[in-house]
């Protein structure tokens, strides 16, 4: 029988962080995304932390008083699914907070992939109305992806 | 191999208005399945990233004195439910100390830190998907949940696994502990048996005489023949 989850809760910040935890990459291929992880009420959770699991690229990030969060990645390669329908680049993303009694699971797509996108067959199963939340934003030298627990522009959850 | 109900009735919901950080919080929308083999396919991460040195497991010697309280064993195994050892896995824990008060600058209650005590681990599980932290007994402690609201003592535990679908972060209790029965975060599991599974059983055999009680706890992480968990 699986071991139940629980919360992070709020204390984790001097124990989850490490050297570098932010940054699974570096040099000029690089990719640095941020975002916000907001309440119901688009107030920040200053009390989260993200992980990034993509391959054999791992990072982690505590969200800040502003409930903001960074990465710094490569952007990955499609990867085929095992029945063979091929993907469109995504970060899977795992998000832990206070108040979270299990953790949440989502995908980061890419803004630079309209084609793979419409293509891909997780973001086919997803309602076409909340697609939107699953793909970054071009913001300058950086993607944004903020992540809504809750509200109007509820981020899409995976199962897991 | 469970059903898929047995599955999801130990498992907290998201929205469970008592513990009253879920109501804003909480996704409203019903989560979507991913395919099948999503979860199980990806590959885990690299964990060469997260350091983790042999004296990362014994909390009670990570300063020049050893920390107040009641030193204590945890140990026990990773398993996945289909009943594998889940080995060279990364097992994180963090926990308050003796006097219930954790190192973390948020928290603010007024129980004194210990100097010799940061309650921070890392291991990996051995071969056999075995792990062991030397640590003391955290305290009970207040929060502003509802009046006079108190955690019993826990520990908080991080574990990977071998795949994306495995991640688990948690909460380890103690046996006998009056105020489990009280706390919404535990209580939120509607399965006293769910509740069950996360107190530690205080163990003769790994209890080392003149030095250490010793509690065993096991910790099992989904396999490939579980459902995904919300559905």
């Amino acid at each position: 029988m699986p071991t139940p989850s629980q919360t992070v809760g709020p204390f984790f910040g001097f124990a989850l962080p490490f050297p570098g935890d932010a940054g699974a990459a570096a040099g000029d291929e690089a990719l640095r995304i941020e975002g916000q992880l907001l309440d119901g009420e688009g107030a920040p959770v200053v009390d989260g932390v993200l992980e990034v699991w993509q391959d054999d690229q791992f990072a982690r990030c505590r969200t800040d008083a502003e409930g903001a969060y960074h990465f710094t990645v490569h952007k990955p390669s499609p990867t085929p699914e095992s029945d063979g329908i091929p993907t469109a680049s995504h970060l899977n993303v795992f998000v832990f907070a206070r108040g979270l009694l299990r953790h949440l699971v989502t995908r980061i797509y890419f803004p630079d992939e309209e084609a793979a996108n419409a293509a891909d067959p997780v973001l086919s199963r997803v309602d076409p109305g909340r697609r939107a939340t699953l793909v970054a934003r071009r913001d300058g030298a950086v993607l944004r992806f903020d992540v809504h627990l809750q509200g109007a522009d509820e981020t899409v959850f995976f199962a897991h | 191999m469970t059903s898929q109900g047995e599955t999801e009735e130990f498992e907290p919901p998201y929205l469970y208005p008592d513990y009253k950080s879920t109501v804003l919080r909480a996704p409203s929308r019903p989560l979507v399945r991913l395919p099948e083999e999503w979860f199980h396919n990806a590959r885990g991460p690299a964990f060469g990233r997260i350091p983790v040195r042999s004296e990362d497991a014994d909390l009670t010697q990570q300063h020049q004195g050893e920390p107040l309280g009641e030193r204590i064993t945890v140990s026990g195994r990773v398993l996945d439910s289909d009943g594998a050892p889940v080995r060279n896995t990364l097992v994180e824990v963090w926990q308050a100390n003796a006097a219930g008060r954790y190192v973390d600058p948020v928290d603010d209650h007024p129980a004194p830190l210990d100097p010799n005590f940061t309650g921070a681990g890392r291991c990996l599980t051995n071969s056999e998907g075995r792990y062991r932290f030397v640590t003391v007994k955290p305290g009970a402690y207040p929060w502003r949940n509802h009046l006079n609201a108190w955690r019993p003592a826990h520990i908080h535990f991080s574990v990977f696994g071998p795949d994306l679908g495995s991640r688990l972060v948690t909460q380890m209790y103690f046996p006998g502990d009056p105020l489990i029965t009280s706390d919404p975060i535990l209580q939120s599991i509607a399965d006293s048996r769910g509740i069950d599974l996360l107190v530690a059983a205080f163990d003769w055999e790994s209890t080392t005489p003149n030095w250490a009680l010793g509690y065993r706890w096991d910790i099992v992480v989904r396999g490939r023949n579980a459902t995904p968990r919300g559905l």
